[in-house]
């Protein structure tokens, strides 16, 4: 491997509150779905920001509110942001979200339509976006270290060549960004399932092993109680038409992905971690949500092992995909970033998989886009606990 | 039946893999046809062991790697993956029609 493969350095953005951002991001980000419209027309006079359009944000009460406040602010506060304009129909939760955001050292402008409508509103923020816009193009990257990034992985539309390759590739990467002491996200809480254990035993302590296998239950004893058939959902038919037959076989492919480190820390939906290493998250394994609640918590680059070919990008938060399924990296190419199927036929190691996904992040890390990204890729999908009021 | 395929035998690239020495089943690297002469490999590089075929198995999926009975445990990862709804001959397809999930059975299937 190269010198300039082995660095634990990349070209990033260090942020006033010392994290580090791989973009640079003007985001408009609307608090409620009525808002979108506005946050869109914002974008469409000032290109250049990235308004991040959602479903949400009426009439949501208790934890589902909670967490809905905990995705927005998170988002704003992501080293890959720059700067927010916050954009909602009533003044007080645009004010929260704003002072939320606030509180990462970061400029933060917020509006209200509500007594001003639509067109006023978008005149006074597109102004504020221009400006902020400036500002933000106005930094410069520099050499930073991985040590200060947050990363976060998930796989999707899986097959057994995730579990034979892409993810065992993620797993060896993990580990050696554990050792450059970097922070290190993972989640997909049904996914676990048939593996749960094994995830329990990596457990750091008996306290987060009890944490943890309490969400574990909470999140699956839920979906069983529905009394709903999670076959064909879990695993779904991409994955059984990629020869995967049950959950316990998908789970056990997903799990490679940590390699074969200990978890240090267990979390709630996009909830920040407390220190260093790898953190657990409570997540749907629905890509678009994960990786939204993932960029939440701060991440900064996500690696996505695909089997079939999931698509995923993520607005603020470059998607790195791989695939080790020779037949996807041919038929699907403009999707993925590092090409890992030489290990199904013998033609690549483990190590050298690793060595070519790690050069790759660095790359991404450093500004070259993802191929997410140049598609064209942004789903920011929050995710919702239970109906609103 | 297939050709034999020349340059797998030039390069002795794996046709299938396997995760774990005590795994029943293996996955197919490349289309297997039957009648296929198989050599399974570990993620290792080291081979495992050699059989044929018996029905074709689409790339990325399972291959018996000995005869399972029907309800015994199908072993990959070292680990319970599910068990055979039947018995599978060494060789044969393993899939959602011969094995299913201890976890979430399926519709009308729970135990």
């Amino acid at each position: 491997m190269s010198q300039k493969l082995l660095t634990t350095k990349f070209f990033g953005y260090r942020r006033a509150n010392g994290s580090v951002g791989t973009r640079n991001h003007v985001i408009i980000l609307p608090v409620d779905d009525i808002s979108n419209r506005a946050a869109e027309a914002v974008a469409a006079s000032i290109p250049g920001v990235l308004a991040l359009p959602h479903a949400y944000g009426r009439l949501q009460y208790g934890d589902d509110l909670e967490l809905f406040f905990r995705t927005l602010i998170g988002t704003g506060q992501n080293a890959n942001v720059a700067a927010a304009v916050v954009i909602g129909i009533e003044p007080n939760w645009a004010r929260r979200i704003a002072e939320g955001i606030a509180q990462a050292k970061k400029p933060v402008e917020y509006f209200s339509i509500e007594g001003q409508g639509d067109l006023r509103t978008t005149a006074a923020a597109a102004r504020a976006a221009a400006r902020l816009l400036q500002d933000a193009t106005g930094l410069q990257r520099e050499p930073v270290e991985l040590k200060d990034a947050i990363l976060s992985t998930k796989c999707g539309e899986s097959d057994t060549t995730t579990g034979l390759g892409s993810c065992p590739t993620v797993g060896r990467v993990y580990e050696r960004l554990f050792e450059a002491r970097s922070t290190l996200l993972f989640g997909e809480t049904s996914e676990l399932t048939g593996a749960e254990h094994l995830v329990a035993e990596r457990m750091e302590t008996p306290d987060l092993k009890k944490a943890f296998l309490e969400m574990y239950k909470n999140y699956v004893g839920a979906m069983e109680a529905s009394g709903a058939d999670l076959f064909g959902s879990q695993p779904t038919q991409g994955n059984i038409a990629g020869g995967l037959s049950t959950i316990e076989e998908k789970a056990l492919g997903n799990i490679e992905k940590i390699g074969r480190l200990k978890v240090q820390g267990v979390l709630k939906p996009a909830c920040p971690p407390a220190g260093r290493g790898l953190h657990f998250m409570d997540t749907s394994s629905a890509a678009a949500e994960a990786v939204t609640l993932f960029a939440a918590a701060g991440a900064v680059l996500h690696f996505f092992p695909t089997g079939q070919g999931n698509i995923i990008g993520n607005p603020i938060e470059p998607v790195v995909k791989l695939t080790a399924n020779p037949k996807t990296a041919a038929t699907m190419s403009e999707h993925i970033d590092v090409d890992v199927s030489g290990l199904l036929t013998g033609r690549l190691t483990l190590e050298q998989a690793a060595d070519q996904l790690w050069e790759t992040m660095i790359r991404c890390a450093s500004g070259r886009l993802t191929c997410a990204e140049a598609l064209g890729h942004r789903e920011f999908v929050l995710t919702k606990l239970y109906p609103s009021a | 039946m297939s050709t034999p395929k020349l340059a797998d035998l030039e390069t002795s690239a794996p046709a299938a893999l396997a995760h774990a020495g005590p795994d029943s089943v293996g996955v197919a690297v490349r289309d297997l046809q039957p009648g296929d002469p198989i050599t399974i490999h570990l993620l290792n590089g080291s081979s495992l062991s050699s059989l044929k075929a018996k029905t074709a198995i689409p790339l990325g999926h399972k291959i018996a790697l000995r005869d399972l009975r029907r309800g015994e445990n199908v072993i990959e990862y070292g680990q319970i993956i599910g068990e055979a709804t039947a018995d599978i001959p060494a060789g044969s397809h393993v899939h959602i029609h011969n094995l299913r999930s201890r976890r979430w059975p399926g519709a009308g299937e729970k135990a």
